[in-house]
C-alpha cells in the first residue's frame, strides 16, 4: 500500500496528490480538506497557530492508516497536516483514499480523519481580532464521531 | 534521567517546554513530585484531562518509567 504522511508548514496541492494515489487498479479516490474557518464560537479568528508533537505526531498519523488498512482494502493513503500559522481560507488538512471501490475508500477516509481529531498530537491556538488569544477545546462530538468506529 | 515535554496549554501555564530529572516510579508519581515545584504545576498536573505520552505512546497513569524514556504531558488534541 502507498502511504504518503506529511507534517509540514507548507501548502499543499491537492491535484497533485490525488495524482500520486492514481492508477489503473483503483476505482476510487476519495479526499477531504479541512480549512481554516473565519469564525468559532461567535468570533472573528485572524489567524491560527498549530503546535504539534514532532516524531509521536507521524507515528501517530501512521498507526490510525494501518488500522483502516486493516479494516478496508486500500491501495493508497495520503495525510499531510499543515502547522505553524494559518489564515482563514487556508488548507489544514488534506485525507486521500484511493482502493478498488468507493465503499472502502469513504469509510477509509472518514474512519483516519476522525481519528486523526482525537488521536494525532496536534493544538490549536486562535489568534482574535480584539488581539486576544485562546486554546481551541476539544469537541465531545470528535470523540463521538470516533467512537461510533469501536 | 528521563526526558519531560509538556505541549501547547500545558507549556504556557507552565512556562516549561521540557526539563530532565531523575526519577524511579510511575506516570502517577512522576506528577506528584512535579507538581511540589510550585502552586501552577500542581495545579496543571491535577487536571483530570490531561494526557500522557510515554515514548510517544499514550499511556496511563500506571505506566511504569525507566531512566531515558521520553514522558510528555498534554491537553486533549485539537488538530484537523
Amino acid at each position: 500500500m502507498f502511504v504518503r504522511v506529511l507534517v509540514q508548514e507548507d501548502d499543499f496541492d491537492v491535484g497533485d496528490e490525488l495524482g500520486r494515489l492514481r492508477s489503473e487498479n483503483s476505482g476510487a479516490i476519495v479526499q477531504f480538506v479541512g480549512v481554516m474557518r473565519e469564525r468559532n464560537e461567535g468570533d472573528v479568528v485572524q489567524s491560527m497557530l498549530l503546535e504539534h508533537y514532532p516524531g509521536m505526531t507521524e507515528r501517530s498519523i501512521e498507526a490510525i492508516v494501518s488500522e483502516a488498512a486493516e479494516r478496508w482494502s486500500l491501495h493508497g493513503v495520503t495525510v499531510i497536516h499543515r502547522i505553524g500559522e494559518l489564515l482563514p481560507g487556508e488548507q489544514i488538512v488534506l485525507v486521500a483514499v484511493s482502493a478498488k471501490h468507493r465503499q472502502a475508500a469513504f469509510a477509509g477516509c472518514e474512519f483516519i480523519m476522525d481519528f486523526l481529531k482525537t488521536r494525532a498530537p496536534f493544538w490549536k491556538k486562535e489568534q482574535l481580532g480584539d488581539g486576544s488569544s485562546r486554546w481551541v477545546d476539544a469537541r465531545s462530538s470528535d470523540d463521538d464521531a470516533a467512537q461510533r468506529w469501536q | 534521567m528521563i526526558r519531560v515535554l509538556f505541549f501547547a496549554k500545558l507549556r504556557e501555564a507552565l512556562g516549561t517546554s521540557s526539563l530532565n530529572l531523575e526519577y524511579s516510579g510511575d506516570v502517577a508519581g512522576l506528577k506528584q513530585v512535579l507538581s511540589l515545584r510550585g502552586e501552577a504545576w500542581r495545579q496543571v498536573l491535577a487536571q483530570d484531562n490531561i494526557l500522557c505520552a510515554v515514548n510517544q505512546q499514550v499511556a496511563a497513569d500506571d505506566q511504569s518509567l525507566s531512566s531515558s524514556d521520553e514522558v510528555a504531558f498534554f491537553p486533549p488534541v485539537t488538530g484537523g
